[in-house]
């Protein structure tokens, strides 16, 4: 079983999969979490309905604006990193966290290393599987590395400029 | 305006960058990491492995160094490398032969000056550039160091923009004549003002060098100032997930651009600008202001706006008077002027300096410069303000230290790319070539007599010598294994950009000297009044010029 990371509260730590990724030729299991591709999603939409944590595996070529209108119902977006250089899924997950208003599981899949943490946890992921063995020690290390951020994103931490402002800690 | 002051957070940042490097070279060095596994890690510092040694890239954001920070980086070529530095045309500066079990203590050395190599290699965006003349030309709309610090301060370590399809270069121009070459960047920004007075930006998209070049188109005539980075943040967006990642030389934007067509592309932009929650992005005018401040103000004397001491002086010593003509710019104040070093000498690589001149620099900063020391993208230094009452003392101390060269935008003020001597993906040399044609071109009354003229090499496709835009471009090519080199005419990176066209076919490393004189030979024979070498080019096309270089060669 992979590692799977996840970010609670502020805190990581290794937790259980609920969630069965379904590979394009596998069977959808009888009961239990599944994260669909894209294309089974639409095909297999009825799962929802039964009441089932229900996810969706989204490459990055396809976009967010796909799941829109089943974002409330969908329980997790696992985005798919085919390569750590690729990276498309940070603006993904931070179009689902600022745009589309997904509160669910955004989780990180594929070539998913330690020195991506920081990234990742800044634009809204919060699981992760790592491919480098790292432990939920190792990632939030990683992740909180730094004492300051200039941006905002969807990790809400005050960047620079408010830490500047006068009024900042009022 | 002098530089920007980091304060604590600034400062926090370098820190914690420079320990987590440290890090992870302690990691390599055990064998924690592989080389595979630790070549990204080392690229987001800016750390290459070049033909013979690592090469290590520090930023200087903006080309903007104080006196102190000079100094340091002269301690290290000293300490670390043979004793030099190379400035780049990123107005970046390269040490060549560093060893990789240094590079974290260098980085220390750097940060304690508030240096660093951050986002120097990488898929991410790079070091901003602007006008080396910024706060000290009086062409200036408003002064483009400010939104460059903003611009440095929202790119680094941008959580989405950090791993987009290819590099990224953002340049600022606050003058309508353009020393940054706007539209061969990826973003170019000119600053200007609209009818009601309003500050803004012209914002040009899609700009580069490389294996195709492109001026970049503008997308937005005018971009109100304090939107400036939720609407980099939208192009940012678009490119990231539109730009293609298949294959490395279709990914910068500029190919996006150029296939999605600069309308629609600006249509994607403004509509993703409009979605966006623009003022959790763009800063608050109070930090604008406050960034403003932290450049702090220098305290200009009011001086006559002629200086008999440096009337004198040049009237009697004909070198000062040669430098004065090439190598002096006009500065805003009265009785102040800026002035160029070329690190241009004939025989020397260009955009070289020794630790012994860059504090002579230093030291000339601090001495009579307001300690303030500028980088070109034509690998030159600058100080940008200097009384004209002092230039002779400054003349004569760059004399004692070989950096009095006065070909400024001249023949021999020539751009070059490390090439073959240093760089692994290079087909030929760059470096020896620019010493050929410099040695050439060597005696300064014909250089001047030839006027403006401005030779760009780049030893490989890729172009980091800006050979597209050269009034004369070199282009290394590799012909079974020879080097060879393919000319091209007509290229500008200033404000009447173009891309220069290709002469003919490519020549053997020997000829290459001879047939830049035989264009310059051309040119003289045909210009009519002032025009320069671009300008009698453009009004009668290459057929001339092919003839010059040609009509020997291939006899009819
Ligand atoms: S143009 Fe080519 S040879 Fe020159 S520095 Fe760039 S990659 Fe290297």
């Amino acid at each position: 079983m992979p590692t799977l990371i996840q970010l609670k509260n502020g805190q990581f730590s290794e937790t259980e999969d609920r969630f069965t990724l379904v590979g394009p030729d596998d069977l959808t299991p009888a009961s239990g979490g599944v994260i669909l591709s894209l294309a089974r999603f639409e095909g297999e939409g009825a799962l929802l309905d039964e009441g089932r944590p229900v996810g969706v595996l989204l490459q990055p070529d396809e976009a967010v604006e796909a799941l829109a209108y089943d974002l409330p119902r969908i329980a997790v977006v696992a985005l798919a990193f085919p390569k750590f250089r690729d990276g498309r899924a940070y603006s993904s997950a931070a179009l689902l966290r600022s745009r589309l208003g997904f509160t669910g599981e955004i989780r990180a899949v594929g070539d998913v290393l330690r020195e991506q943490a920081r990234e990742m946890v800044r634009c809204g992921f919060d699981t992760f599987i790592p491919s480098d063995g790292s432990s939920s020690q190792e990632w939030a290390a990683a992740a909180h590395r730094y004492r300051h951020v200039y941006q905002t994103a969807a990790d809400h931490r005050a960047p620079a400029f408010v830490e500047r402002s006068p009024s900042d800690g009022l | 305006m002098s530089l920007y002051a980091y304060d604590q957070i600034d400062r926090e940042m370098l820190a914690d960058r420079a320990a987590e490097f440290r890090g992870q070279v302690a990691r390599r060095l055990s064998g924690d990491l592989t080389e595979d596994q630790f070549k990204p890690l080392r690229l987001m510092n800016g750390l290459y492995l070049q033909l013979h040694a690592y090469m290590l890239r520090v930023a200087i954001p903006y080309g903007t160094l104080d006196g102190r920070q000079m100094r340091a980086l002269a301690a290290i070529a000293r300490d670390y490398d043979k004793g030099y530095g190379h400035f780049t045309t990123r107005t970046n500066i390269q040490f060549h032969w560093v060893r990789l079990k240094d590079t974290p203590d260098i980085l220390d050395r750097l940060a304690a000056v508030d240096l660093h190599a951050i986002q120097t290699s990488g898929n991410c965006i790079r070091n901003t550039t602007t006008d080396p003349y910024a706060g000290a030309t009086a062409e200036e709309v408003d002064d483009p160091r400010v939104w460059s610090e903003a611009i440095r301060q929202w790119s680094t370590f941008h959580p989405e923009f950090t791993y987009l399809p290819r590099k990224f270069k953002i340049a600022v121009t606050g003058s309508a004549k353009d020393r940054t070459a706007a539209r061969a960047h990826d973003i170019g920004l000119k600053i200007k003002r609209s009818r009601e007075g309003e500050l803004g930006f012209e914002v040009m998209v899609g700009g580069g060098m490389g294996r195709t070049p492109y001026l970049g188109p503008t997308i937005r005539e005018f971009l109100p100032a304090r939107s400036l980075l939720s609407y980099l943040t939208a192009v940012l967006r678009v490119y990231n997930r539109l730009g293609r990642r298949d294959n490395i030389y279709k990914a910068r934007i500029k190919i996006l651009v150029a296939s999605t067509g600069a309308e629609e592309f600006g249509r994607q932009v403004e509509a993703e600008w409009a979605a966006l929650d623009q003022g959790s992005i763009d800063l608050p005018d109070l930090e604008l202001a406050r960034i403003r401040a932290a450049f702090g103000v220098i305290p200009f004397e009011t001086l006559p706006a002629r200086s008999e001491a440096f009337e004198a002086a040049r009237a009697a010593d004909l070198a000062l008077a040669r430098f004065a003509r090439n190598n002096l710019a006009p500065h805003k104040k009265p009785g102040y002027t800026i002035v160029n070093i070329a690190l241009k000498a004939p025989g020397e690589t260009p955009g070289d300096a020794t630790s012994a001149q860059m504090e002579a620099v230093a030291a000339l900063a601090e001495r009579y410069g307001h300690d303030d020391i500028r980088v070109t993208h034509a690998q030159n230094l600058v100080l940008p303000h200097v009384k004209l009452d002092d230039v002779p003392a400054v003349f004569a101390e760059l004399q004692r230290h070989g950096l009095a060269t006065a070909n400024l935008d001249l023949i021999s003020d020539i751009i070059a790319c490390p090439g073959l001597d240093y760089c692994a993906l290079a087909n030929a040399r760059a470096i020896p070539i620019a010493q050929d044609i410099a040695r050439r071109f060597e005696q300064p009354d014909r250089a001047e007599a030839i006027g403006e003229l401005k030779i760009k090499i780049s030893g490989c496709i890729n172009a980091c010598g800006h050979h597209h835009v050269g009034h004369i471009g070199i282009l290394g090519v590799d012909k079974k294994g020879e080097e060879f080199y393919q000319l091209s005419l007509g290229g500008s990176g200033a404000e009447d950009a173009s891309i220069a066209s290709i002469l003919g076919p490519a020549l053997p490393a020997d000829q290459v000297a001879p047939a830049v004189e035989a264009l310059v030979d051309a040119y003289l024979g045909l210009k009519t009044g002032e025009e320069r070498f671009l300008d009698t080019y453009r009004r009668l096309g290459p057929a001339p010029f092919k003839e010059a270089v040609y009509a020997d060669a291939h006899p009819a």
